[in-house]
């Protein structure tokens, strides 16, 4: 029960529990790390897609990280961006009571080095980025789709993908079986970005007349 | 015939080969694919097949405001969704930096741990269902009715309860609800102790699980397993406790650890684990203040009806939160409550707007899914069963 008592000490506020700057400098040293910086009251560290794997392994394997479980892998789309997708790791160290998120960038070609060999957990949200977001894996095992149907096509979580697909399945009473459509909408799709016009304009008609003089 | 039929005696040579159960299998706890390639009896190699039902969740929830995307967490984990909210409305308000009422927190973990206590006796029954006993199955049922009626008191809806929102709880508790569920709960250690009586000690029980699905703390700790999943490998670890949210802090409660990690331990931290919501359940209803359910901002939270029939202002409040909903400001958080099943985490990214940039769900089941190749390796077919039962997935949050 020697853990339990641990945590009970540990049972403080998140701010408390995570130690401070030390720690940052000790992340920074690592070759590959980009940068270490917070996103609330979470700790965030950009690696370098090359070093990743090491990275990854110093983090599990140090005694000053110990970060045992890699609880989350997934997927962000930034589609305005250079390398557009970021692959977001969620870490989660028991013995210090401690969380990470370590994110490296990509594209639609660079394979990003698989943390499947250091978590083997990690190899099926590994499938699921692939499947969701077409970011391929360097190093993983099995690497096919998850959670899309058999004989999909796209990526279905990137920004350009749209919401209702491009494919629907119907029964087809002549055919006697379930057959593949194309999506056709009764209505167009709608989407509405409800942003307020009284804080949208921002120069009004007429405005250009009191500049003027 | 007959002829042939006598000549037909001598060892039958069982070649290797692959069934496939599921999807549409009782046993699988949904629709789960699993294609098990067969040396004779003996599971050789397990292979599952999700997202049969995947409905794009997070893609759905990046098009909704974020008081819409709410109903979506109900549909994830269905056999508990409280607590897939609850994750959900915790993120939220990270981000926003709201704090929520104290009555609001105490209901809150008031019904996580109900939720709890219907999550686990309805994985502990259909566990001994999935291996041959018939009747616990009708006891948990009559049980977890009991405390439907309280879901259905609180929110309006017996499963899918949209009751946890960002900024508090829908409404309050009606008024009478503390008392009948003070009430059950002085009747429910009686009902465990005769479940334990059934089931524990019974010969046919332990045969089936004992010893079967072995999976050390170091391995479950690598698969990314949580809960008590986890718990049962020996691994004292509970985000209530490791990490507090809500009134967690303030409450007493011990940790159930099992030791072998076999199907039997995570039975029994489950039957533990029940014990100790109860006893959340009677410290919550003791230390339960009166107050708001909710933060008590216009911009926000929605205003009450009586008020709408006289207040232009209260009006309009309600016609922007309906329509537009609330700006949440850009950030990046991952929130994560110990759900039932163990870890459920949202990781939501906010670009200022009224709908999430990205609401990653990360749910529990799939990470112990994934283990299920290596404890089945060796055991026979049946025993997949009960192991597959043992881990309690539920194919709403798996999928998503």
């Amino acid at each position: 029960m020697a853990e339990q008592d641990q945590q009970d000490a540990a049972g403080a506020p998140v701010a408390e529990a995570a130690p401070v700057d030390g720690f940052a400098a000790d992340l920074t040293a690592l070759p590959g790390v980009v940068s270490v910086f917070w996103q609330g009251a979470e700790r965030v560290v950009q690696v370098d897609r090359a070093s990743l794997a090491p990275v990854m392994q110093t983090l599990r394997d140090d005694e000053r990280f110990a970060f045992q479980q890699c609880m989350d892998v997934c997927g962000v789309d930034w589609p305005q961006r250079g390398e557009r997708f970021d692959v977001v790791y969620q870490l989660l160290s028991l013995t210090r009571n401690d969380r990470l998120r370590v994110i490296t960038t990509t594209d639609e070609r660079e394979p990003v080095p698989s943390v499947s060999a250091i978590w083997p957990g990690a190899a099926w949200w590994e499938r699921e980025v692939w499947d969701l977001f077409g970011v391929q894996f360097d190093g993983l095992a099995d690497h096919r789709r998850i959670m899309s149907d058999y004989g999909f096509e796209g990526h279905p979580l990137r920004k350009d993908f749209p919401l209702t697909g491009h494919v629907e399945l119907r029964y087809d009473a002549d055919e006697q079986r379930v057959v593949y459509d194309h999506v056709a909408l009764a209505q167009e799709f709608r989407h509405f970005d409800f942003l307020s016009p009284w804080e949208a304009m921002t120069t009004l008609p007429g405005d250009e007349k009191a500049s003027a003089p | 015939m007959s002829d042939a039929a006598g000549e037909m005696t001598g060892l039958v040579k069982a070649e290797r080969h692959t069934i496939n159960l599921g999807p549409q299998h009782p046993a699988t706890h949904g629709v789960l694919r699993l294609v098990l390639e067969m040396d004779g009896e003996t599971v050789e190699r397990a292979d599952p097949h999700i997202g049969l039902l995947h409905r794009g969740t997070e893609k759905l929830i990046e098009f909704k405001s974020y008081m819409q995307a709410v109903p979506y967490f109900d549909r994830l984990d269905y056999v508990s969704p409280m607590c897939c909210e609850h994750a959900f409305a915790l993120a939220t308000e990270t981000l926003l930096g709201v704090r929520v009422p104290d009555r609001a927190q105490w209901i809150r973990v008031l019904f996580a741990e109900i939720s709890r206590v219907l999550n686990h006796l309805l994985t502990v029954v259909h566990l001994a269902l999935d291996i041959g006993a018939q009747s616990p199955s009708l006891w948990g049922y009559e049980e977890r009715e009991k405390l439907l009626t309280f879901h259905e008191a609180a929110s309006g809806a017996r499963f899918h309860a949209n009751y946890f929102r960002p900024g508090g709880v829908a409404k309050d508790l009606p008024m009478g609800l503390a008392d009948e569920i003070w009430a059950w709960s002085e009747t429910f250690p009686k009902f465990l102790d005769d479940l334990e009586n059934l089931l524990n000690n019974n010969r046919i029980f332990r045969q089936r699980l004992v010893d079967i699905g072995v999976i050390s703390a170091q391995d479950a700790l690598g698969m990314g397993f949580s809960g008590p999943n986890l718990r049962a490998s020996g691994v004292a670890w509970d985000l209530r406790r490791a990490r507090p949210y809500d009134k967690y802090a303030e409450v007493d409660f011990e940790i159930p650890v099992g030791k072998h990690g076999d199907c039997f331990d995570r039975y029994l931290v489950r039957i533990n684990e029940m014990r100790q919501s109860w006893k959340i359940i009677r410290q919550a209803l003791k230390k339960m203040p009166e107050g708001p359910i909710k933060v008590q901002d216009p911009k926000f939270t929605p205003p009450k009806r009586a008020d709408m029939k006289r207040s232009m202002e209260a009006m309009i409040h309600h016609f922007k939160l309906y329509t537009e909903g609330y700006h949440v400001p850009a950030g990046a958080t991952y929130t994560a409550v110990e759900a039932p099943k163990g870890e459920f985490g949202v990781y939501l990214i906010a670009d200022g707007s009224n709908h999430p940039y990205r609401c990653k769900i990360r749910p529990t089941g799939f990470a112990h899914l994934q283990a299920i190749e290596m404890m089945t390796k060796g055991h026979m077919l049946a025993d997949a069963i009960a192991i597959l039962g043992s881990i309690d997935i539920v194919f709403g949050e798996v999928d998503r």
